[in-house]
């Protein structure tokens, strides 16, 4: 067979598995929410409408909910309904899910977007300054400072950054977004969340790229690059960061779930809205449709994050995929 | 045995960061086993015409909004965070280790289903999914450890998997087999000892994911129950009175930073000293 024939079959083969593998991840989680909410302990329309029910009211409610349909019957409805975009109604406002989800997403995403390209943009100079200057006292600072970064929970830092920049030193707004919807005072309100979503990453890339260029610097095309006498600039930034770049984009997928979780705390101690005041708020108020719901686009998100991180992945660096079919084999 | 134990620690604790770590986790287990003979009050005490009180020779870290001892709060909430990490690793090591020799003895299907399993575990983002759990049971530590220990079972399952797949045609497992070992004895008496130092390692180095969860979701309010001191449960309320006090949120936020911190770099030495290849793809 030629060359590309296999290289297709091969794709397409990754391709397939990946793409089963994530529908049963988003249908594991349906069926795992499914199944939480028919463990809601006690009765729910007591639980929902107060102690002030009436029977009649409970009764309705049942009926309005289908709560008094057998399981089965349940299940096929709640996996529909989800699949025709339907995410069930706020017991509380009335109002559908998803346009409740839909009124805080941009909060969460540009809160994570503008974490992802801080930590990018610092760890990425970082890394390479340290594999640059490899055993350097500079080196080892970093070191140092990009583990501290990475075990320190994000909340954690949060906190720190609200006792120094605000109530030690008074110099940013902290707590909510602008109301007015003026740019300089969201942006200044902004600054403190991201930085404390983004330490993390700044660690993980910075310790990443360092080693990875330290070990593409070890390979025979770089020694070639410089017998032919090409600067030690063009080789590093040209040849090196090139292919170091790419676990750093596997990275951020992997990442991702680690990022979400520590944007909820971080929103919450900022008392930013966002998907996490939301799951939070929800779980607060037993309002279980929209605690279903949040939780079911995170999962979606993360999942289709991943999956677009992996296969982009495979397309810069094909060995990734061939590994993966070979493993996949052996298995 | 104990001779090789004490090599790997020697060795662990020859870098500056190694031997930092080595100090706090040593000081956090002591704080966590002798917790009541170390505090100087008892943790919950109440004592509200003393509240927010400063430091002093009395109350070493001050009171908190209640007026209870913080530093006998910090030492108690060191046994919580200890206690909710050993427990749940324990058991997701032990499970995990069997679901990973079972997987690389079974058929290739149900090996292939275990695999997939391990995938839908570790593709979920936990703390959400934590959140999703405790909204339905309301907040608990027993819900902290199912959570914790499900997420980390695919961690140990993977590692156990590999490991055995590496082992499974060495010379002496062969001549076991040949002599007619039981499976229980092959297991046993020979791959789980085999198997055991690198699933240690990995061990340590969830210890302070584990302190994470616990404390982030005990900080939301939906994890420890006061008046049990978690680190989180501490900073949660060191943050609602913030405007009184400083001091709470500033010692329970250092005292869970210290601690995460001290257990990663013991961790990462600990590997690096044990065998660095080990754990690249993870």
């Amino acid at each position: 067979m030629p060359a590309a024939r296999i290289m297709n079959s091969e794709t397409a083969r990754y391709l397939a598995s990946r793409l089963v593998t994530t529908v049963l991840i988003v249908f594991g989680a349906m069926l795992l929410l499914f199944t939480l909410t028919t463990l809601v302990p006690g009765d729910p329309a007591a639980t929902l409408l107060g102690p002030q029910a009436t029977p009649e009211l409970a009764r309705r409610f049942v009926h309005d909910m289908g709560l008094d349909q057998p399981l089965h019957v349940r299940l096929w409805r709640f996996f529909a309904a989800v699949l025709a975009g339907n995410l069930g109604v706020d017991i509380i406002s009335g109002r559908s899910v998803v346009s409740i989800i839909a009124a805080v997403m941009p909060y969460t995403l540009i809160l994570t977007f503008s974490a992802i390209g801080l930590a990018v943009a610092t760890g990425l100079p970082l890394g390479i300054y340290a594999a640059t200057h490899r055993g350097s006292v500079m080196d080892n600072v970093l070191a140092f400072v990009s583990v501290a970064f990475i075990a320190v929970p994000s909340f954690v830092i949060a906190i720190f950054l609200l006792l120094i920049f605000a109530i030690w030193l008074g110099w940013l707004p902290v707590l909510g977004t602008s109301r007015s919807g003026a740019f300089l005072d969201e942006f200044k309100r902004m600054i403190l969340p991201t930085v404390a979503l983004a330490a993390g990453w700044i660690g993980f890339i910075a310790r990443l790229v360092r080693a990875s260029m330290l070990e593409v610097m070890g390979e025979p095309y770089i020694r070639t690059a410089r017998a032919y006498g090409l600067s030690e600039r063009i080789v590093t930034y040209k040849y090196a960061l090139k292919n170091a770049c790419i676990p750093t984009l596997a990275i951020l997928g992997l990442g991702i779930g680690r990022l979400l979780g520590g944007a909820v705390l971080v929103e919450i101690v900022f008392a930013r809205p966002g998907i996490g005041r939301l799951l939070y708020d929800a779980i607060a108020e037993r309002n279980y449709p929209v605690v279903q719901g949040t939780v079911l686009v995170t999962v979606i998100l993360f999942v289709l994050v991943n999956l677009l991180v992996d296969l982009s992945y495979s397309a810069i660096d094909p060995r990734i995929r061939r590994e993966a079919i070979s493993s996949a084999k052996a298995a | 045995m104990a001779f090789a134990v004490l090599a790997v620690l020697r060795r662990t604790c020859a870098s500056l960061t190694g031997a930092m770590g080595f100090i706090v986790v040593a000081l956090v287990a002591i704080l966590a086993v002798f917790a009541p003979l170390i505090a100087m009050h008892d943790p919950d005490r109440l004592d509200v015409l003393n509240r927010f009180a400063a430091p002093s020779a009395e109350h070493w870290l001050g009171t908190d909004h209640l007026g209870r001892d913080l530093c006998s709060r910090l030492v108690h909430g060191a046994r919580v965070a200890m206690g909710v990490a050993v427990t749940a690793i324990a058991i997701a090591m032990a499970v995990g280790t069997m679901l990973g020799i079972l997987a690389a003895y079974i058929t290739a299907q149900a090996e292939r289903v275990v695999l997939i399993v391990f995938d839908v575990i570790s593709s979920f983002p936990s703390l959400v999914l934590a959140l999703a759990v405790v909204a339905v049971f309301g907040p608990s530590t027993l819900i902290v450890v199912v959570i914790v220990t499900v997420t980390l079972i695919p961690h140990f399952g993977r590692v156990a998997r590999a490991q055995v797949l590496a082992l499974r045609s060495a010379p002496f497992l062969e001549a076991e087999r040949i002599l007619g070992a039981s499976g229980t004895r092959m297991v046993f008496s020979h791959i789980v000892p085999n198997i055991l130092g690198p699933l240690l390692v990995l061990a340590s180095m969830d210890i302070p994911v584990v302190i994470t969860i616990e404390a982030g979701l005990s900080f939301l309010g939906l994890g420890v129950r006061p008046p049990l001191a978690s680190w989180g449960t501490l900073i949660q309320d060191g943050y609602q009175f913030l405007s009184d006090s400083w001091i709470p949120v500033l010692v329970s936020s250092a005292a869970l930073a210290v601690a995460t911190l001290g257990f990663t770099l013991f961790g990462e030495a600990l590997r690096d000293a044990v065998d660095p290849r080990l754990y690249r793809e993870h």
